[in-house]
């Protein structure tokens, strides 16, 4: 990925609105956004602000009504469905409240999925596979299947699966939303770990003090627009 | 390519692992799918097993003449002066007691079924002399042949099967006189077994039918002399008749019935398959809704809409198949070699056959699976493709 300027996410001027029913839905009006790269940015804002809207703008999911997108210098709200698949496979890492794991595969399957959209051979992806496992702490729990994992262990494959393609930007929305108060310190901390010693660029959607506190910067979601202090 | 195709068979086979989660409705799709295949197996092997019964060992030196413009026996009307000029016409394979050829006439008549006691039209055939020697294949396998001028039957296996009362030694009542079981017979071809013969000579009488017969079977003092006997036939200006070697003749008269008993089985399978059509869309729109948040979530990783909807229709036609197969098979165990006899619609006559399960028949009876796997996969796929991916994560 090309970084202009050392921004790695550039949202400028961004409108999105959904039609419901005959009623339009104005989420986003004119919102611009810079992410840093290596930035670990919190994204808060009350419940229906538009945080997720927002998040899959930047992660290729979903297109502004208006307004550009550009992420690592490629103008992502200009490319089609199937270039936006591929994208996303090179270069995003999602991370879910609910870890969208898939039942029937064991950890490790859940892990390796990206991979099977890329080149590497079988044993390529079983080394990836491990190291990914290895750096979210759990070489363990390999062949168990996600119905037998605690919501944190969930989560931590839920990452180990965003981060075992190497994608430059993590995408997390909501990740610690699901888990008690120590399991979420313990994903906090890993997110941490991951901006601060793999240099991964983190944006985190969340409505949790806790968990913006452990970003380097947090920005707010109020009424379409993002400012840089809470709205009270 | 690779990649892509990688695709489809890694998220074919996540699919066919939630199978188990789904089997409620997995089983009843694949269920409805086997009842449709066993239905159109089982009817069609009714279709097949008459269009054998009435095409085995055709005899090709046996010719059948009929009145020209008649498309049976059953239609048809030859009078005595009209057979006398058929029996001396060239072609014909003769004996020191004159020509090889029978002239022959029928009634219906009404007899008990054994199984059920219902009537059921039965052909009371009068033959020639030369009956069996023209089809030569005949047996009398129990009793004795009927003596000519006398008021005795004999009795085709099929029909002493079938009816009541049909017993070597018993008394029928047929029209207005009684008539003597005096033997069982096989062989004939066509449908003799399923029909009573007695002498023509005593059946015009008894059933007012003077001088009259409908057909001549002649037996070809060749193969090759057919052409030779039909042209005979044909410029002689006395005559209105038509000629056709007896194998022709069978295979015209089934295949009126075995189209429209296959048209009846195609008809009630297509009704059933629409049923099953449901049953499988229903099965696969649940299939895809209840994963509608995994699928979504494969495609933010980067799957492909292609895959997804290919993966689904493999789903689809996999339980299609295994239903069909396993219906095919309780069709083939059921129904193959099953016993039975139908009602000519030419002759409103009975003929007893056997159902037969051809190897073709499982072949159609996959296919019909097949489509209605593909087509009930088809729609829930493309819905599962359509969904915007931001929508499908939002699912719970
Ligand atoms: N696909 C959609 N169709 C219609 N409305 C939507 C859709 N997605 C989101 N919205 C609406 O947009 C608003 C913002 O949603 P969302 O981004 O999920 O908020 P947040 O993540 O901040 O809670 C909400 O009012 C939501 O109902
Ligand atoms: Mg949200």
């Amino acid at each position: 990925m090309s970084e202009s300027n050392g921004v790695l996410v550039r949202v400028e001027n961004v409108e999105k609105n959904f039609q419901r029913g005959s009623e339009k839905v104005h989420v986003l009006s004119g919102l611009n956004l810079e992410v840093p790269d290596g930035t670990f940015l919190a994204l808060m804002g009350p419940s229906g602000s538009g945080k997720s809207t927002l998040l899959n703008l930047i992660g290729g999911l979903d297109r502004p009504t208006t307004g550009s997108v550009e992420v690592g210098g490629d103008r992502i709200d200009k490319l089609s469905g199937r270039q936006l698949a591929a994208w996303r496979a090179r270069h995003i890492g999602f991370i879910f409240q609910f870890y969208n794991l898939l039942p029937v595969l064991t950890a490790e399957r859940n892990v390796e999925l990206p991979l099977l959209l890329t080149h590497l051979s079988k044993s390529e992806r079983r080394k990836h596979v491990e190291t990914a496992l290895d750096v979210v702490g759990l070489s363990h729990r390999t062949r168990h299947y996600p119905r037998q994992l605690s919501g944190g262990e969930q989560q931590r494959v839920g990452i180990a699966r965003a981060i075992v393609t190497d994608p430059t930007l993590l995408l997390c929305d909501e990740p610690t939303g699901d888990l008690d108060r120590k399991s979420g310190d313990d994903i906090l901390e890993l997110l941490q770990a991951l901006n601060r010693d793999h240099g991964k660029t983190i944006v985190m959607v969340t409505h949790d003090p806790h968990a913006s506190a452990r970003a380097s910067h947090t920005v707010y979601l109020d009424k379409g627009q993002l400012s840089l202090e809470p709205p009270e | 390519m690779i990649n892509w195709l990688n695709q489809v068979i890694s998220v074919s086979l996540f699919n066919l692992r939630t199978i188990p989660e789904r089997m409620g409705s997995s089983l009843t799709a694949a269920v409805g799918i086997a009842g449709v295949v066993a239905v159109l197996v089982g009817v069609l092997s009714i279709a097949e097993g008459f269009r054998e019964a009435m095409t085995v060992s055709g005899p090709d030196d046996v010719a059948i003449v009929l009145r020209s413009g008649a498309d049976s026996e059953m239609t048809s009307g030859l009078s005595r002066e009209e057979v006398r000029l058929i029996l001396d016409a060239p072609g014909v394979a003769r004996t020191d007691e004159g020509p090889l050829a029978s002239a022959e006439l029928f009634v219906m008549v009404n007899l008990p079924t054994r199984s059920t006691g219902t009537d059921a039209n039965v052909p009371f055939r009068g033959v020639g002399q030369s009956a069996f020697g023209v089809r030569g294949d005949i047996d009398i396998v129990e009793g004795r042949n009927f003596e000519p001028g006398r008021n005795e039957v004999i009795v085709g296996v099929g029909a002493a099967g079938t009816y009541a009362g049909m017993d070597v030694g018993n008394t029928v009542r047929f029209g207005q006189t009684d008539w003597k079981v005096v033997g069982i017979f096989s062989g004939g071809s066509g449908s003799a077994e399923s029909e009573v013969w007695t002498d023509s000579a005593v059946l015009q009488p008894a059933f007012n039918r003077s001088d009259s017969f409908q057909s001549v079977y002649a037996k070809l003092a060749s193969p090759s002399s057919f052409t030779e006997f039909k042209d005979a036939l044909t410029t002689n200006p006395q005559l209105k008749v038509k000629t056709l070697p007896h194998g022709e003749y069978l295979f015209e008269q089934s295949s009126l019935l075995t189209q429209f008993i296959q048209s009846i089985g195609y008809f009630i399978a297509a009704l059933m398959a629409l049923g099953a059509l449901f049953g499988a869309l229903n099965t696969m729109y649940n299939a895809v809704s209840s994963r509608t948040r995994e699928i979504a979530t494969l495609r933010a990783l980067g799957f492909g809409s292609g895959p997804i909807v290919l993966s689904i229709l493999f789903e689809s036609l996999v339980l299609a198949v295994v239903g069909g197969a396993v219906g095919a098979a309780a069709a083939y165990f059921a129904f193959d070699g099953f016993k039975a006899a139908t009602i000519n619609w030419q002759t409103f006559s009975q003929i007893a056959f056997s159902f037969a399960v051809t190897p073709r028949l499982l072949q159609t009876a996959i296919v019909w699976a097949a489509v209605i796997g593909l087509l009930g996969g088809f729609f829930p796929a493309i819905r599962a493709a359509r969904l915007p991916i931001a929508e499908g994560l939002r699912e719970s």
